[in-house]
């Protein structure tokens, strides 16, 4: 039992250290503190990373993956962690890829993996829909097939960025009298610029407009675009789910977060000494980092698990769960570290391209927001609650 | 990095494993521990023959492990609530020899613990001390190249079946100051050495130790008088993460308990493991079980490093564990409902040896402040 990165680890560690150093673009996120990030900014690291062919690590070899040991791709997070990288999303890079090498014939993976490792082609994901939430199976969505076609016909919601996304892959119900309403579904990927489909951005709490309505009106898709078999989308949906978890237990950026939180403790003043040294403010942080420690180790845990050859399985909705109430608990700190100034909505200062706030420390103005945003990270990917459904029927059998 | 125990590891394990669920179900442990002497020496004697009792000690004293082997003697221990003094014996008097005895003290008493003829109990912790380990109302006197013990020493467990104490006493300065903290080994049957042994709530023995005029030659001080500050707060953060050991083991069994006694309940015409609210509590027992794994084993990891690495995670750990520990163990009896009140269940037990544990080598509070004052800033 030994928690030492071996020599050549260590000379990874190197490695991609003077790499992010030298090819992170500096200018990212900062063309004044008004702006949310861009689509470019978004994708500009993806861009380079993709030249590098370090821009999908965890997928196999011989499509583009990196061979890294999950130690080295652990190391990988850590180090983009420390330099706050804005690093690729995970639709196309994290979701649909894995789906389409594992379950997609050769024109589509020949069709899609090098614009999502190369970060040319935006993916969004067309799941969640009204009236189907948690419980996703009773999607209505209809894909109907006509000729060499499918005709979708449905209304998805939350679709992330979908407002930039050039692909989507959607989960469609291609037969109603299945018996259960999971074997009804089929996995379908989408051309965004396709007529007939309508993207509805959808403002949410923290003031921005990350998710959207996604209302599909006889959407004619060629039948090739179906990843497997008819009907056994719900199959390849949980496979996508489980990929999704791992992973989001985001370890390395709460470490930098408590970093940050840390500092801004030791700014703020409180009776005229700084508020770290607070007994209760002290305990909050130090339970966080505490219970980021034990959430470090279960990760580690579970990656040298994957290194012994086990494949992600219901080990990760813990890690979903504590990971997420960690970023949730960070969130709520800083916002309540900064005091005063956590009420100025920074939205509402005309923009004029200055990286200085207009009033208030510069740590200050995002907390509320990030707080309100982060709300979300204990309800996507499968809520903390269907989690622990999970953990009930896989973990505990019953 | 790796989480891999080694084949002799593996080989303890089994050892064990396999005398703790052979030779201490619970029926049996009720036996021993309403029993006149409430131990089984012979038992002890079994893990002396079986070299459990020297699996902490490097080769040179005669063992053949370290930290790693005595994590997994303690979770086996907490699943089956062994009662015996390991704890005690071979982690605290042993670690305090082992790090701080010269040649001659580590032949003689690192010997006898791991033949197991010398059993050691801790007398550290004192009536107002609290967990200040240099808070010492205990003296020792120098008196030409002897020393001279006063004092009264607090719940010291095992001693009712110890032959040997290690004591700390303060040979000088104020009563809280880090300097002047020397550590001793006394004859239980010295002159002047008195006790009052008890049960504990958790099925251990203990005593009140009171020194009076306890003379104890120069040979019997471990490391330099005045100078045992450093030794005890390693000595306690090694015991410190073998509890948390034993608390993981304890918190396995009473998660797998739980579990099988949802099954089996019916309530409302079905098993009361059906019902989305105790799923979900289960549920987070179990993340509070592996998350309590993970801080078991950092803590273990981290205890040959230096001095502000091993306190900062042996405190995460105790923290962690503790609060694990609390949620666990009311979780249990909640679940069991009126059953788990009762005597009759080991679940009980359990709860009991889990809600001790979070008191044993400093509190939640404790460790939090320590913690604190390690990261903070």
């Amino acid at each position: 039992m030994n928690l030492e990165f071996t020599e050549e680890e260590k000379a990874f560690r190197a490695e991609v250290r003077e790499f992010i150093e030298n090819n992170y673009p500096e200018n990212i996120g900062t063309r004044g503190v008004q702006d949310d990030l861009s689509p470019e900014d978004m994708l500009a690291w993806h861009k380079i990373l993709g030249k590098k062919g370090w821009s999908t690590p965890a997928w196999p070899k011989e499509y583009g993956g990196t061979d890294w040991t999950p130690t080295q791709r652990y190391i990988w997070s850590e180090e983009n962690a420390r330099k706050n990288t804005v690093m690729p999303l995970p639709f196309g890079v994290a979701m649909v890829a894995p789906v389409i090498y594992t379950f997609g014939n050769e024109e589509q993976k020949a069709q899609h993996l090098p614009g999502i490792r190369s970060g040319e082609v935006w993916w969004c994901q067309g799941y969640s829909e009204p009236g189907a939430g948690s419980d996703l199976a009773s999607l209505k969505t209809t894909a109907v097939r006509d000729g060499d076609d499918y005709i979708i016909n449905g209304q998805k919601t939350w679709t992330t960025l979908a407002q930039h996304a050039d692909w989507g892959f959607f989960l469609c119900r291609t037969d109603q009298d299945a018996p259960k309403p999971q074997m009804g579904i089929s996995f379908i990927l989408v051309d965004m610029k396709t007529p007939g489909i309508e993207v509805r951005p959808i403002k949410l709490i923290d003031g921005g407009y990350e998710v959207n309505e996604v209302w599909l009106t006889d959407v004619r898709v060629p039948a090739t675009n179906l990843i497997g078999e008819e009907n056994k989308g719900w199959t390849y949906a949980k496979f996508l789910l489980a990929h999704e978890r791992s992973g989001i237990a985001g370890v390395a950026r709460s470490k930098r977060g408590v970093e940050q939180l840390k500092e801004i403790a030791a700014s703020e003043l409180l009776d005229g000494k700084p508020l770290i040294e607070d007994m209760g403010f002290a305990q909050k942080i130090s339970q966080l980092e505490i219970d980021l420690s034990a959430l470090e180790i279960t990760e580690l845990r579970t990656l040298a698990g994957e290194q012994a050859g086990k494949g992600p399985g219901p080990e990760s909705s813990l890690l979903k769960v504590k990971g997420t109430e960690i970023q949730q608990r960070l969130t709520e700190l800083t916002l309540e570290a900064v005091g005063h100034y956590g009420a100025p909505d920074f939205r509402s200062f005309p923009d004029d391209g200055s990286n200085d706030f207009p009033i208030g420390p510069d740590y200050a103005h995002h907390a509320a927001p990030t707080y309100f945003n982060m709300r979300k990270t204990s309800i996507y990917g499968g809520s903390n609650e269907i989690q622990r459904n999970i953990i009930t029927k896989m973990i505990l059998g019953l | 990095m790796d989480f891999d125990f080694t084949d002799e590891q593996n080989m303890v394990r089994d050892g064990i494993s396999r005398l703790i669920r052979e030779q201490y179900d619970f029926d049996t442990r009720r036996k021993v521990v309403a029993s006149e002497s409430g131990w089984r020496p012979e038992l002890w004697a079994q893990l002396a023959e079986l070299g459990m009792l020297a699996a902490p000690f490097s080769e040179e004293d005669g063992g053949f492990g370290g930290a790693t082997e005595a994590m997994i003697i303690m979770e086996e221990f907490g699943k089956g609530l062994a009662v015996e003094p390991f704890i005690p014996s071979v982690v605290c008097a042993g670690g305090a020899l082992k790090h701080g005895g010269n040649d001659a003290q580590r032949e003689e008493y690192i010997g006898g613990i791991i033949s197991g003829e010398m059993i050691f109990a801790f007398a550290y912790a004192e009536p107002r001390g609290r967990y200040d380990l240099a808070n010492l109302e205990t003296t020792a006197k120098a008196d030409g190249g002897d020393y001279v013990l006063n004092g009264h020493k607090a719940v010291v467990i095992g001693a009712p079946w110890a032959t040997h104490l290690v004591v700390t006493a303060r040979t000088s300065g104020g009563q809280t100051d880090k300097d002047g903290v020397s550590v001793f080994i006394v004859d239980k049957a010295a002159q002047g050495v008195s006790t009052r042994d008890y049960a504990t709530v958790d099925g251990r023995r203990a005593s009140e130790v009171y020194f009076e005029n306890v003379k104890v030659s120069g040979d019997a001080l471990i490391g330099d008088a005045g100078n045992g500050l450093p030794l005890i707060e390693k000595v306690v953060d090694e015991a410190t993460a073998a509890v948390c050991a034993e608390a993981v083991g304890a918190m396995k069994v009473t998660n797998a308990t739980t579990l099988d006694y949802s099954r089996q309940r019916k309530q409302f015409g079905t098993p009361i493991g059906s019902f989305q609210v105790l799923q979900h509590r289960m549920a987070d027992m179990l993340m509070e079980y592996e998350q309590s794994v993970s801080m078991c084993y950092l803590a273990t990891i981290k205890l040959d490093e230096d001095d502000a690495t091993r306190k900062k995670n042996v405190s995460a750990a105790k923290v962690r564990i503790g609060q694990a520990g609390r949620f666990i163990g009311q979780s249990a009896i909640q679940t069991h409902g009126g059953m788990g009140m009762t005597d009759e269940l080991a679940v009980g037990s359990y709860f009991k040896r889990l809600s001790i544990i979070e008191g044993e080598f400093g509190s939640v509070d404790h460790h939090m402040r320590r913690h604190i004052a390690l990261t903070a800033g």
